[in-house]
């Protein structure tokens, strides 16, 4: 299973986790027009050549646009599935799951749609664990009611780190991530800067000790969501 | 050959045009414009001013070099070797299949009978080489048949065209005072080698006149009929629902396009209704394929298309698009390669929700946001190279840019407040402008050119803000503002 766990690392900078198996990770980003998550998403990307399968929903693309490759700046290619509904984009998803060629599966699905319960995001999650491949829902204008997604996170965008050649201007993009329901890890949130050149994000988040822990420390840990 | 099928009346002056190097010549005309003076290759222009009343349609080449293609199959009941002889000729072997029509007077009377019922004109002759009967049918009498010691003496008096050669060496040959195919003869056979010993066949008048008096061999290569591959499947009662059917069928198409060692990219799956109509659903695959489970997985939310009327008592299922197709075997062990389990997922995502779902986005050489980028299918390799980007592009970018409402207007840069979508951003930081001008080659004229800015609003979002037009630029109005991307 994916262990990531950012309060590892000691000098604040974060290296790509070692993906060891891959998991299905729901995101919902702060505003439907906030590109964040998608930046996230990208670094989080196992590193080869293979080819991405991007499903988006109507409303999805209507609102938020499509994926523009001369800002991606990826050598793989993209199989990019425009559906309408709901519904639709979980069979791609899940038909897109039986498929080890690919690099990950990326869905967008706007808002509430009953397709979208538990039992779905259940059954996405047991494709995902066969097939060891990675799996991210989008979703946007949502509410995070039950699922059975390994990683829930929120991610907003933050401003930017400081332009080293002009005051004026937005540098390195900054993104406030929120892990707020985690199988594996323990929650937490992070404010991070992401370097595109060398693709790497670091932490920026302030460090203090935490509070004392009332527990024993022999029970596991449960993030509720 | 002319085609006669619904022309217009013999006594309308009609010749078809193609496009030729300086405008449209003529292609063919019909017997009445031949008779005016209208000849093969000349210009349309020209023969206007000759007679006003011409009436000229465009020829349809690639359809004419079809049709004949299926006359050579067609032809073939005649005798089993035929073949397509330049845009105009078809080639029959008619070696010991003559005596089946009563001699070989009464088969070419035959065969013009059967093309006339086509409705099609023709000019036949017999002879023992391909250079004599195409030499004979075209200037010689109706119907000749010339025997094989007879060639020499049958195309003697034939004009020098009837030897096969591009119109540079007839010309030559007409200035050489050379009329007829005899003239040629009779010139020495050395001086005529020292002459055109560096020419190629079809500007070399002694190899087309030994291929003429069969000295040159000159085989037929008889074209094959593509083979049909086709399964079917008779019902003793009309059913309504072909899916039981389809396993089964499947597999035996299978097993014809293995021993012919093809694979098909189309499967055609038509249900024969007792009521006297047929029923059909098509389903295509990204590559071609020869396994039955995955054809039946392709049908499987296509089968409600079909409609049975009151039942139907047979099953077709034909493969189109049949190409040659080898097992590959990739890896040393054994295992397929990932590459085609992609193409299986790409084809059930195609046949589920059509082919314009599915795509893979390609960059293009422009500067414009919208243009810079292209559709291909999904397995498709682009033709052209990506474009080096230099600057920066956003994450997103929507397909419509959407209009801001600018509260708060400086003369240069963004501006500072502006309502998008309902709600109010003040802008931080910005950077730009990036100046994109409108293509000449492609844009109206009056088309506005963009300054794009990247901004980034008070709570963190940055977006691709871009001004259309300039101050008084004389285009229009105001400039305005828009929203067209968001940046990670």
């Amino acid at each position: 299973m994916t262990s990531f766990s950012h309060q590892k690392y000691q000098d604040g900078q974060t290296q790509k986790p070692a993906l060891t198996g891959h998991i299905l990770s729901e995101i919902f980003p702060e505003t439907a027009a906030d590109a964040a998550a998608i930046g996230y998403l990208l670094w989080r990307l196992p590193r080869n050549d293979a080819p991405v399968l991007w499903v988006q929903d109507r409303l999805s693309h209507r609102e938020t646009g499509r994926p523009c490759l001369a800002g991606l700046q990826m050598d793989r290619p993209i199989i990019m599935v425009n559906l309408s509904r709901a519904a639709d984009v979980l069979w791609a998803l899940e038909d897109g799951l039986r498929c080890r060629a690919l690099a990950a599966v990326i869905g967008e699905i706007w808002g509430d749609p009953v397709a979208l319960d538990f039992t779905a995001t259940k059954r996405l999650m047991m494709r995902v664990e066969a097939a060891n491949v990675p799996c991210w829902l989008i979703r946007r204008a949502a509410s995070p009611n039950l699922s059975a997604a390994r990683d829930r996170w929120r991610i907003a965008s933050a401003p930017s780190a400081s332009n080293p050649h002009d005051t004026q201007a937005p540098g390195a993009p900054r993104w406030s991530l929120d892990l707020f329901r985690s199988r594996q890890s323990k929650p937490g949130q992070w404010t991070m800067t992401y370097d595109r050149k060398t693709d790497r994000i670091d932490n920026i988040t302030p460090f203090r000790d935490r509070a004392v822990g009332t527990d024993d420390g022999t029970a596991r840990q449960r993030a509720v969501g | 050959m002319e085609r006669q099928g619904n022309a217009p009346s013999d006594d309308i002056l009609l010749v078809l045009a193609r496009e030729g190097q300086h405008g449209p010549v003529v292609h063919a005309a019909n017997r009445t414009a031949r008779t005016t003076g209208i000849t093969q290759g000349s210009r349309v222009v020209d023969m206007k001013a000759i007679c006003p009343e011409l009436h000229v349609e465009y020829a349809d080449e690639a359809g004419d070099r079809a049709a004949l293609d299926r006359l050579v199959l067609w032809a073939r009941r005649w005798c089993p070797w035929t073949t397509r002889d330049g845009e105009d000729g078809l080639i029959l072997d008619t070696t010991g299949s003559a005596h089946l029509f009563g001699g070989e007077a009464a088969m070419l009377i035959e065969i013009q009978t059967q093309l006339s019922l086509l409705g099609l004109t023709s000019r036949l002759a017999m002879a023992s080489t391909w250079g004599a009967a195409w030499a004979l049918a075209r200037f010689g009498p109706a119907r000749t048949i010339c025997a094989a010691d007879e060639t020499a003496l049958g195309l003697r008096a034939l004009p020098v065209a009837g030897l096969r050669l591009d119109d540079a060496t007839l010309l030559l040959l007409q200035r050489l005072g050379l009329k007829t195919i005899g003239a040629v003869m009779d010139v020495p056979r050395l001086s005529l080698t020292r002459r055109f010993v560096k020419a190629g066949l079809s500007s070399n008048p002694l190899m087309r006149l030994d291929q003429a008096l069969g000295k040159l061999a000159e085989p037929v290569a008889s074209v094959e009929a593509k083979p049909r591959f086709s399964v079917q499947s008779r019902l003793a009662d009309p059913i309504f629902d072909p899916t039981p059917h389809l396993p089964d069928l499947c597999e035996r198409l299978c097993e014809v396009l293995q021993n012919a060692g093809m694979g098909c990219r189309r499967l055609h799956l038509t249900v024969y209704r007792t009521d006297g109509d047929v029923s059909r659903v098509d389903v295509a695959t990204s590559v071609s394929t020869r396994d039955p489970n995955h054809m039946h997985s392709l049908f499987r939310d296509k089968v409600e298309r079909i409609n049975p009327g009151f039942g139907f008592d047979l099953i077709d299922l034909t493969a189109g698009r049949v190409e040659p197709m080898q097992a590959l075997q990739t890896h040393l062990d054994g295992k397929t390669s990932d590459d085609l389990d992609l193409a299986l997922l790409v084809d059930r995502l195609t046949a589920r929700f059509g082919a314009r779902a599915v795509s893979r986005p390609v960059l293009r050489e422009s500067h414009v946001p919208e243009r810079a980028e292209g559709r291909i299918a999904a397995l498709a390799n682009p033709t052209q190279t990506a474009p080096v980007m230099t600057r920066e592009r956003p994450i997103r970018l929507l397909d419509h840019p959407e209009e801001v409402r600018v509260l708060y207007a400086v003369p240069e840069g963004p501006p500072v407040q502006f309502v998008w979508r309902r709600q109010t951003h003040r802008v931080t930081r910005y950077a730009g402008p990036e100046r994109i001008a409108p293509e000449w080659w492609r844009d109206k004229p009056g088309t506005r050119l963009r300054d794009y800015f990247k901004i980034e609003d008070q709570t963190g979002r940055r977006l691709w803000l871009y001004r259309e037009g300039l101050h008084a630029d004389g285009r229009g109005g105001e400039p305005r503002w828009f929203v067209h991307g968001m940046f990670a």
